[in-house]
């Protein structure tokens, strides 16, 4: 039997633990970067340019976190839009080659016109056993995302619903969730846990029929997805007793790109529809989504939008300027939080209590 | 003897106490640098009111500022609430029509909107404090003036020069050529309160109309030369509450008056003996997982009273006190 290659990956919140399953499945041995801290920030920091998105330099910061366990390989995902995600992948590539590193980089761009690419850089390192780890591999990594994605919608639904304290263990289920799912690796085992878990959450009685408050979460996908950057905005919201909606799911992401996207599916009509009296093309990244969903959360009656967006990230500087006018025309308030290297977890939390004062007032003074 | 409620704001730069009555009539503030040990200061604040009131029934006590929670796990706050809303409670009630509020402190400016007597929304500085008061402070000090003297020249300025006010050093070097070129020191401190105004509208308000009335608040409200600014840029007259110093601090009060009032509970408030009392802090980094959360433990004569800066929660649920100070926010 040939040798396993070490590879790693940078981290994008729970979808890492789905990614790691395909990789290793796949034949791989991975090293997974410890979770996302302000260490990882300030060493990604330190050798990209002050400029550059703040998820380039995070995903720096992983790989040097692992570099010194010498894997064989870093895999990365890149993208075909506006967005400077799709030169990631170069810039971090000569990046590391300036710091003396020689290790090959390895682009997972999007199979509508790279699968080829992908398939030429798989065997490469696996040989024909790829192929036959292909199937089951993408099986069970399919099964973790839709598992995690799931519960996180149970969680979320449910959060607003509980007490504080019912909300704590809620919240603790979830992270026990996860642990246990990172070590499953079969379909029947990821099944039966998110079932128990699904249970474990309905047992904790509510305390109200609706929630107080309705907020949607729109914004860029890393930024919105990874809790260490954006100072675990999700669960502090919910914290304080608001039903957040996200509007971003990981396997959903997935689904259209790898599949709509590949058959040419239009999944986006909807969404451009409901954009099109603020937006009528396709900006980059998520922004059009976040226009689009900002106007539904105000036809749908929701109380509020909160927009996640690293500084200086293009598509969602588009969408802000935007969305203040959908806000202003369609009487709903929305809140923009910029992230970078410099951001702090107080000022984000003052003004996610400030904004949910706001919207609660809100509600008060309409039902008077 | 009737309650008093106290509302206390450690900022950045200033630590404010206020004691309202159940009418909400102010009867004490006080207002102190915070020189960064929020908790001596606070002790000092306390010590004043005691003194100056006599030892009162406390029927409530709200924090706010940006140590609103070290603080009220200190005294035993029953609100602890973030300085936007209580910046926007106490404008409003001065002036229950306000539609602006402009808050000017240490090292953050906000701006605050208010329609039919509700925010609607809000803005606070976010990468740059060349639009705050530390910088003013800082200026001042430099050419060897007390704040009070700078804000009166900048009042008399009769040609105040153009300053770039996007960054606080490129200002200062634009003030210095400014001063070598020979204008007048009234005019630069002109100058330079009309640049800070610039940079507010231009970071902080970015478009948003400001409609009036517009209060004016916040420890550089004090600066006549920054009122008269913003009012020649708004063309609308600018209002300063008459307590426009320790608004965070008031509406801290109001709030926690207005709760304690409805609920008709006890206060948790640790009482006076806190002015005594020998309270540390101690920070250290956890090093149970990857997150490295900064813990601070806070001590009352030696012995412990709660952590916080957990995110899991695992310190903070050691104590009570710690677990119910989270449930007021």
């Amino acid at each position: 039997m040939s040798p396993r290659y070490k590879v790693t990956m940078p981290r994008m919140g729970t979808a890492s633990l789905a990614l790691k399953t395909f990789l290793t499945e796949l034949g791989f041995d991975v090293v997974l970067p410890p979770p996302i801290t302000r260490e990882t920030l300030a060493l990604g920091g330190r050798y990209t340019p002050e400029f550059a998105c703040l998820p380039l330099k995070v995903n720096l910061g992983n790989y040097l976190q692992t570099l010194p366990q010498a894997p064989d390989a870093i895999f990365m995902a890149g993208g075909i839009g506006p967005c400077r995600f799709g030169l990631y992948g170069e810039v971090q590539r000569e990046i590391l080659k300036s710091l003396g590193y020689d290790i090959p980089l390895i682009v997972f761009e999007p199979p509508k016109k790279h699968a080829f690419e992908l398939i030429d850089c798989f065997t490469r390192f696996l040989g024909h056993r790829f192929w036959l780890n292909l199937p089951g591999a993408a099986r069970i990594t399919w099964e973790k995302f839709t598992a995690i994605d799931r519960v996180d919608k149970a969680v979320l639904a449910r959060s607003a619903l509980l007490d504080q304290e019912n909300r704590k263990t809620l919240w603790k289920q979830r992270k026990a969730f996860l642990q246990r799912l990172d070590g499953l690796m079969d379909l029947g085992g990821i099944r039966r846990l998110v079932k128990e878990t699904e249970e474990g959450i309905l047992m904790l009685s509510p305390e109200a029929e609706r929630p107080s408050l309705r907020v949607m979460l729109v914004g860029e996908i890393y930024v919105v997805l990874e809790p260490g950057i954006n100072f675990d905005l999700e669960k502090n919201l919910a914290m304080l007793g608001v039903e957040v909606h996200r509007t971003i799911y990981f396997s959903e992401w997935i689904w259209q790109q790898l599949f709509l996207n590949f058959l040419r599916i239009d999944w986006q009509r909807q969404l451009r529809q409901e954009a099109r009296p603020y937006l009528r093309r396709f900006v980059g990244g998520h922004g059009l989504e976040t226009v689009a969903h900002t106007v539904q959360a105000a036809r749908e009656g929701y109380d509020g939008v909160v927009q996640l967006a690293p500084l200086g990230c293009m598509p969602e500087v588009v969408a802000m300027s935007i969305i203040q006018r959908v806000s202003r025309e369609q009487k709903i308030p929305v809140l923009s939080i910029l992230l970078d290297e410099h951001s702090a977890g107080t000022g984000v939390q003052t003004r996610l209590e400030a904004f949910v004062d706001l919207l609660q007032n809100k509600r008060i003074k309409a039902a008077i | 003897m009737r309650d008093l409620y106290l509302g206390i704001d450690v900022g950045s730069v200033s630590t404010n106490l206020v004691v309202v009555d159940g009418e909400s009539r102010v009867t004490e503030q006080v207002y102190l640098r915070t020189n960064g040990r929020p908790i001596p200061t606070v002790q000092k604040g306390l010590a004043m009111i005691k003194k100056a009131l006599g030892p009162h029934r406390i029927g409530g006590v709200g924090t706010t500022g940006s140590a609103r929670h070290l603080i009220g796990l200190m005294v035993g706050a029953d609100l602890v609430k973030n300085e936007i809303t209580t910046h926007a409670v106490a404008a409003l009630h001065y002036r229950p029509d306000v539609r602006t509020i402009i808050e000017i402190g240490g090292q953050d400016s906000k701006l605050i909107l208010v329609k039919d007597g509700i925010v609607v929304d809000f803005a606070m500085n976010t990468v740059c404090a060349a639009g705050t008061g530390s910088f003013l402070d800082q200026q001042a000090a430099r050419l060897n003036l007390s704040i009070e003297e700078f804000s009166a020249l900048a009042l008399a300025a009769e040609n105040p020069v153009a300053i770039a006010g996007r960054c606080a050093v490129f200002a200062e070097s634009d003030m210095i050529h400014k001063q070598q070129m020979g204008h007048s020191l009234s005019d630069i401190a002109g100058g330079l309160c009309e640049a800070l105004v610039r940079n507010y509208l231009n970071n902080v308000a970015k478009g948003k109309e400001l409609a009036a009335p517009v209060i004016f608040q916040g420890g550089v409200a004090a600066n006549q030369g920054i009122r008269r600014a913003f009012q020649r840029v708004l063309g609308t007259e600018i209002i300063v509450p008459e307590y426009f110093g320790v608004m965070g601090a008031f509406g801290a009060a109001l709030l926690v008056r207005q709760m304690m009032m409805a609920s008709g509970k006890p206060s948790r408030f640790a009482g006076w003996r806190l002015c005594e009392e020998d309270l540390t802090t101690i920070g250290r980094t956890c090093q149970d997982c990857s997150n490295h959360c900064e813990l601070v433990e806070l001590r009352r004569g030696g012995k412990f009273v709660a952590f916080m800066g957990d995110r899991c929660g695992k310190w903070s649920s050691l104590s009570p006190e710690a677990e119910e100070a989270q449930r007021v926010v």
